[in-house]
């Protein structure tokens, strides 16, 4: 099968750093906290050994539920042979030696961490286990080879030295050019229960999120945004709220007016007697059904192909096939933790602390806005109150930082309110999808599959979009499993004029709805089970085929309904994970309940096994936003929704059953953050069809008219 | 002035008394466990004890605690609180964490109310708190781990 994918992901954002304005290829003016060390021992920017034998793991990506904090120290204390209780975690400034080489830039996202880490992580620790078995052996003049490590320690017979004692000696040890690292078979850490290294914190209220962060003398800041996203200030009243005790200042900063009280509910409150009057500007006229319409109209379009095999044309011209039209909601973000940042602007530079996946967009930000150069900027990441997408975004980092240019070496902590988040956000792409299929017989000869859509990556990357191609609008189609003969994949870009983000699992979850689905519908027109009618698709894809017929297996899949349950399954490769998914649903045509999720999951290794189940857990529950009843809609510009009432996100009683089964093997670990949300509305909606014979192509579901309780 | 009692030491807030305790806690005393996540009452990141009952604090004026006794992540102890934190980090339920701080000062009211509750008042008492990462289930397995080391004398 010859395929096309267009751009890798391994290229996308190293292309397109330039056209983004990030000066990512620079060594930074300031020392990177590795150079900065006043540790002993540094073999490299990840590792700090102390002469206390303390070990410090600088860890590049951003903490935001995934278990970077422990998964990351996992991979190091392997292979540095230490007890990963005692690695300390400290967060790594902006720094191109951080780049996570899977996305091309400093970025936490794209389930990539473990999968970045993997092999660089480890070779650090072997690296630095090496040096300081160098200098033990040294030390007792004896060959390397006689000594080993354990525990932070280096050994041989009845001598020991502890790392700390060993790591100033250490340091001058000539770096390894290669070091051999272990077999799974030696695995003492990965793979092995740990409890999470920032557990405990977490469950006392005592992990420092961004919004929680202190600075003497530091004040607040409350936004008032445009109601029209990209709207301007046009002019604005503030005597009534200059007046109120504890104001401090009012700022213009263009796309809104702040007001910085001493107190944050002074300048909320303070805020609401602000009146200004707002230059809208063009998206004032925008509403939901002109921004599906313009995706409509780009359905005509060509579109360019990312995926071909055989001649899918020649087919679709002698037979009648199968179509069908697909949509998919736009989605907020809704991190729990608003937007926040805390900035101050000195003639010694700015320094911003933020929840951020991002570092150097933040960095970058902050040093336009301030007028300085990068490097007199310093990111301060924070533990972060939920990501999904949303702090890959670096808008209301740069507003604070406007904001606090007005009040030279005061620290301000600009703060949104849930309605700023859910009206401002960078939402999730609406998207149309236009499928074709023809049978033969009980087989599926022939695919094609339009996806429209704007593109998030033309703003946030340009550089990167290519010839017509998102990389990002393919996921979910190049990793396309199916042995079919006639394959014809293409995407459109049509931007609609709202600005749109990556959200958890992105193109995989639109994609893989409209496509999954459509396989199900191909399924029951041949006659055969949707379980059956994929299996025989798979027969060069033997993880893929081992993780349906487990989840299979394991829910008690059946293709018809059964006193008044049925089931609903789909498949797909996300992340270099292999994923299969039954829903299990009761009800009536009217009310479904969704009974369980049953996941089988092949991610090679899993490095922290039970997170690796936390993360599919989370997203299940996550593919359930996505799913129900969710959705951003647009009405004079102005998005609808505006807290978690009018945007819904799920409550623990409407949580169904959860049951993973993971299937590890000994290949190097796929990523798993994003990858258990996308089979979640196909699932859902092959097994509503199996219980009401409703076919919904449309999300969420609840807009065909069904309830779910 | 408004006085009232904050985690068993009595406290002095100078702010206007229709500021919500939220901010209160937050930004006069420096207390960060308690999470804004909505401001309407709507995601219980916000969940203190006042008199020992779980409420929210975004929409809880600073007047409505005069003389009553509040207590927050910080300082929630006694043997309820000391079991769901020993159940937590043993089912491993944070992920993000932020609203974990809610999570917990509502499961430690039911226990403290309900030793032995059922699934169904599971769902009832933490319907309220919202968790974007999706650890309900994890949360209605260490409340139930909780209620059975508390049931047990442990």
């Amino acid at each position: 099968m010859s395929a096309k994918s267009g751009v890798s992901r391994r290229q996308f954002l190293k292309a397109s750093t330039a056209g983004a304005g990030f000066v990512l290829g620079l060594r930074l003016g300031w020392p990177s906290q590795a150079e900065a060390a006043t540790a002993e021992f540094t073999p490299n920017a990840w590792i700090r050994v102390g002469t206390d034998g303390g070990i410090t793991l600088v860890c590049a990506r951003n903490e935001m539920g995934q278990d970077v904090h422990t998964s990351l120290v996992m991979l190091l204390a392997e292979e540095l042979e230490v007890d990963p209780r005692r690695v300390k975690v400290q967060q790594a400034p902006p720094d191109p030696v951080y780049i996570n080489t899977l996305m091309g830039a400093q970025v936490t996202g794209g389930s990539t961490s473990v999968r970045d880490a993997w092999d660089p992580l480890r070779r650090a620790g072997a690296t630095a286990r090496s040096m300081l078995i160098g200098a033990a052996a040294t030390r007792w003049k004896v060959p390397p080879g006689e000594c080993r490590a354990q525990n932070g320690y280096v050994l041989r017979g009845d001598k020991k030295l502890a790392y700390g004692t060993i790591a100033a000696a250490a340091a001058r040890e000539a770096v390894p050019s290669d070091v051999a690292l272990k077999p799974a078979s030696a695995f003492s850490v990965i793979g092995k229960p740990l409890p999470r290294l920032d557990g405990a914190d977490k469950a006392r209220g005592r992990t420092v999120f961004g919004i929680d962060v202190k600075q003497a003398g530091m004040v607040y800041a409350a936004l008032a945004q445009c109601p029209v996203i990209g709207g301007r200030v046009a002019s604005f009243d503030a005597e009534a709220a200059r007046k109120r005790a504890g104001v401090r200042k009012i700022v213009d900063i263009g796309e809104g007016v702040a007001v910085i009280a001493d107190h944050y509910w002074v300048a909320r409150s303070a805020l609401a007697d602000v009146k200004i009057q707002w230059d809208e500007g063009p998206a004032a006229t925008l509403d939901t059904a002109s921004i599906y319409a313009r995706l409509d109209q780009a359905g005509d379009r060509p579109g360019v192909p990312v995926k071909q095999a055989g001649d899918a044309a020649a087919i679709l011209a002698k037979a009648k096939p199968l179509e069908a039209r697909y949509t998919s909601q736009m989605l907020a973000h809704a991190t729990l933790e608003p937007p926040n940042c805390l900035a101050r602007v000195s003639r010694s530079g700015v320094d911003v602390w933020a929840s951020t996946q991002f570092p150097p967009g933040a960095q970058a930000v902050a040093a336009e806005v301030a007028g300085v150069k990068p490097a007199q900027v310093r990111v301060h990441s924070q533990f972060i109150g939920g990501g999904f997408g949303r702090r890959l975004e670096v808008d209301f980092i740069g507003q604070a930082v406007a904001i606090a240019k007005a009040m030279p070496d005061v620290p301000v902590k600009l703060i949104w309110t849930r309605e700023d988040d859910v009206t401002h956000d960078f939402c999730r792409p609406p998207s149309l999808h236009l499928l074709r299929g023809v049978l033969d017989g009980g087989r599926l000869l022939a695919l094609t599959h339009k996806m429209v859509s704007p593109s998030i990556t033309s703003r946030w990357a340009p550089g990167a979009v290519k010839d017509g191609i998102d990389g990002f609008m393919t996921e979910g189609v190049v990793d396309f499993t199916y042995d079919i003969v006639h394959v014809d994949f293409r995407t459109v870009i049509q931007e609609v004029g709202l600005r749109v983000g990556y959200w958890r699992s992105v193109s995989n979850a639109l994609n893989a709805f409209a496509i999954e689905s459509f396989v199900d519908e191909l399924a029951r027109e041949a006659g055969r089970s949707p379980l059956e009618f994929r299996l025989a698709m798979l027969g060069k894809q033997p993880r893929q085929r081992a993780v349906l017929e487990r989840a299979a297996l394991e829910s008690g899949f059946k293709a018809a309904r059964d006193t008044g349950r049925a089931f609903g399954v789909a498949s797909m490769k996300c992340y270099d994970s292999h994923m299969a998914l039954v829903a299990e649903v009761s009800g009536s045509a009217e009310s479904v309940k969704v009974e369980r999720l049953t996941y089988a999951v092949d991610c090679g290794t899993a490095v922290h096994p039970d997170q690796v189940i936390a993360q599919l857990q989370s997203g299940a529950v996550t593919g359930l936003i996505n799913t129900l009843r969710s959705k951003i809609t647009v009405k004079e510009g102005r998005i609808e929704q505006s807290n978690f009432d009018s945007f819904p996100i799920p409550r623990m009683p409407e949580v169904p059953r959860i049951e993973i089964v993971l299937m590890p093997n000994g290949d190097a670990p796929g990523g798993i953050g994003e990858a258990g949300v996308p089979l979640v509305a196909p699932a859902i909606a092959n097994a509503v069809f199996a219980l009401t014979g409703q076919r919904i192509r449309g999300l969420p579901l609840e807009d065909a008219g069904i309830r779910f309780s | 002035m408004t006085e009232f009692h904050l985690n068993g030491k009595p406290v002095s807030v100078d702010a206007s008394s229709d500021t919500p305790v939220l901010w209160v806690l937050r930004d006069h005393l420096g207390l960060t466990g308690t999470k804004f996540g909505c401001g309407k009452t709507l995601c219980r990141a916000c969940t203190v004890h006042l008199d020992g009952k779980a409420t929210f604090s975004c929409l809880l004026p600073l007047s409505a605690v005069a003389g009553r006794r509040v207590t927050t992540i910080e300082g929630v102890d006694g043997r309820v609180a000391r079991a769901v934190q020993a159940a937590w980090d043993k089912i491993q339920v944070p992920q993000c964490g932020y609203c974990q701080p809610g999570q917990v000062m509502s499961a430690t009211a039911l226990l403290s109310k309900n030793p032995t509750p059922s699934d169904a008042d599971i769902d009832q008492a933490m319907q309220f708190n919202l968790c974007r990462c999706g650890t309900y289930q994890r949360i209605r397995l260490a409340i139930q781990d909780a209620a059975k080391q508390l049931g047990s004398g442990a």
